[in-house]
């Protein structure tokens, strides 16, 4: 559906986003994530046509961004970050008006506005000025605004930011609703949303992709090693510490505060793509050590999210 | 076209819910009608000719308070984002908008015609020059419209659009005036660039194709001007 091809922008001398290339596929919910600054709302501008980029191309379906914008355009909704729109006009004659450039034609226009009014929750604000919407109202109407002429495509950029949890979870619904048939690519950093609304994750940072997969797919892949926590009883970190850095494989072993104060509780770093437990567990065995608690640290999609994007 | 048009209208219906439109043409007919009618029994000559030798000037301060708005205001509060997102081209943006500021300006001009009303009433009034004056109104509001509507792609401050524009209306129109100031070679070129001596050709009934030649041009420097700020900008 999409094809962007080593995309690059400069602003000036600082370089926004630097070669990313992204294919996105029909139906798809694809979530943009990544630390703040890290190029996600540039790609989206890119993407939509908004900002041309310094190089590479976008092509969407079989349109070239550079040669076809008004084609692009009429198969996009966008809703930018904070959804600016025109302050002085009331939300009905606003969706009018995008109705009225989207080319709806006049008699099918009414039913059209008042679907969206349904399922975006629009009915008690359509004769208030936008000025006078809260920042959840409004991006309830900048949604509105972005369905409005059915596109093929559907980009939001933060489009649950500044709602209440109820909003979230009814954007999250009409999001994933619409993603059965529509290709939706939203940026977040809120990590649970990603993992609850998109069918893949991109995590960007410092303009770069950094991990491209499934919520599922991004938890199994481990560059940094798997982390095992251990409580002991009876035991002393003086002795601990050099028996467990004997085994082949652990990369580190430290001290973490334990729930009980006569308890010992470690931390053990080890090398990617291994499983010490059984190793660890048989060391154990072998000493007068009380093991209390073992267990493998669950990788969150925080933790990855962390792991990657450090050093900012 | 489709396009230019709703965004035309959407603009020029912007101008009528905010309270710019209903100050901006207070102000014009509370100026000219002054300075208007301050001299003209005095003149005791049953013509228009003193309004339309005021207009370049009042013009010139209007025009810019019109078009300030048109970009920087989408600009400083985002909504810019969300026009070029939608399927129009630049050149519906600029179109519509520069339509919608000359229809405020014929807007504005309109009651003036009360005056020739009234003056037809007390003398015979010729309606030639009049007709060719208001011709030539129109002509010079779109051109001064669309070096307010480049100032105002320029900045996303509307008080910097303001300005940028009514100086260069205002020069536009003192410049044949000042014509002592410069060396004897340019005098030439720069009577040419003079905004008020084409109209008060125009005015004078005179329509000759130099004098709309001129104005056409204004228009489309100030029009493919705020295209490739456009352009540059992303």
């Amino acid at each position: 559906m999409i094809q962007a091809d080593h995309l690059t922008k400069y602003y000036k001398e600082f370089c926004a986003v630097d070669g990313i290339s992204l294919d996105i596929r029909k139906g798809e919910i694809l979530g943009l994530l990544g630390p703040n600054g890290a190029g996600k709302t540039t790609t989206l501008r890119m993407l939509t046509g908004y900002f041309k980029p310094t190089r590479g191309t976008i092509k969407v379906k079989d349109f070239n961004s550079s040669e076809h914008p008004l084609k692009i355009k009429q198969l996009m909704g966008y809703l930018p970050e904070s959804a600016p729109l025109y302050h002085n006009m009331l939300v009905y004659d606003y969706l009018d008006y995008v109705a009225e450039i989207r080319g709806i034609p006049r008699e099918k226009r009414l039913s059209r506005i008042r679907q969206l009014c349904d399922l975006c929750g629009l009915h008690n604000i359509m004769h208030k000025p936008i000025s006078e919407l809260s920042k959840g109202l409004k991006q309830r109407v900048g949604l509105a605004h972005a369905m409005m002429g059915d596109p093929e495509i559907l980009i939001l950029d933060e489009p649950t930011s500044g709602l209440d949890p109820n909003q979230i979870v009814k954007i999250r619904d009409i999001i994933k609703q619409i993603g059965r048939e529509k290709t939706v690519i939203l940026s977040t950093h809120i990590l649970s949303e990603a993992e609850a609304t998109c069918d893949r994750i991109v995590i960007i940072n410092r303009g770069k992709i950094i991990a491209n997969g499934s919520a599922a797919e991004l938890k199994q892949s481990d560059a940094s090693g798997r982390i095992l926590y251990i409580t002991l009883n009876n035991a002393e970190f003086t002795q601990v510490q050099p028996v467990l850095e004997a085994i082949n494989g652990v990369t580190a072993v430290t001290r973490v505060d334990a729930d009980n104060s006569d308890q010992l509780a470690v931390r053990l770093t080890c090398v990617p793509d291994s499983d010490l437990r059984e190793t660890v567990y048989r060391q154990i065995k072998e000493t007068d050590w009380l093991l209390m608690e073992f267990r493998q640290e669950a990788r969150t999609l925080e933790t990855i999210f962390r792991e990657l994007t450090r050093g900012n | 076209m489709r396009q230019v048009v709703n965004i035309a209208s959407k603009e020029f219906r912007d101008y009528f819910i905010s309270p710019i439109a209903y100050i901006v043409i207070s102000i014009f007919l509370l100026v000219t009608g002054w300075f208007f009618f301050a001299t003209f029994f005095l003149y005791n000559q049953a013509d228009l000719r003193n309004f339309f030798n005021l207009l370049p000037a009042t013009l010139s301060f209007v025009i810019p308070a019109i078009t300030m708005r048109l970009f920087s205001e989408e600009r400083n509060v985002g909504s810019y984002e969300t026009l070029l997102t939608l399927p129009v081209t630049f050149r519906d943006i600029i179109l519509g908008k520069f339509f919608a500021a000359v229809m405020l300006v014929a807007v504005m001009l309109l009651p003036t015609v009360i005056y020739a009303v009234c003056i037809t009433a007390i003398g015979a009034l010729d309606w030639g020059p009049v007709i060719g004056g208001y011709m030539g109104a129109l002509l010079l509001g779109a051109a001064f419209s669309a070096i307010g509507l480049l100032a105002s792609s320029l900045t996303r401050n509307q008080i910097i659009a303001f300005i940028v524009a009514m100086a260069i209306c205002f020069s536009l129109t003192t410049i044949d005036r000042m014509l002592f100031f410069f060396p004897q070679a340019t005098l030439a070129t720069l009577s040419y660039l003079g905004a008020a001596s084409h109209f008060q050709n125009i005015a004078k009934g005179i329509i000759d194709s130099r004098d709309i030649i001129y104005f056409l041009s204004v228009v489309f420097i100030g029009l493919y001007g705020t295209a490739l700020v456009m352009e540059e900008k992303n």
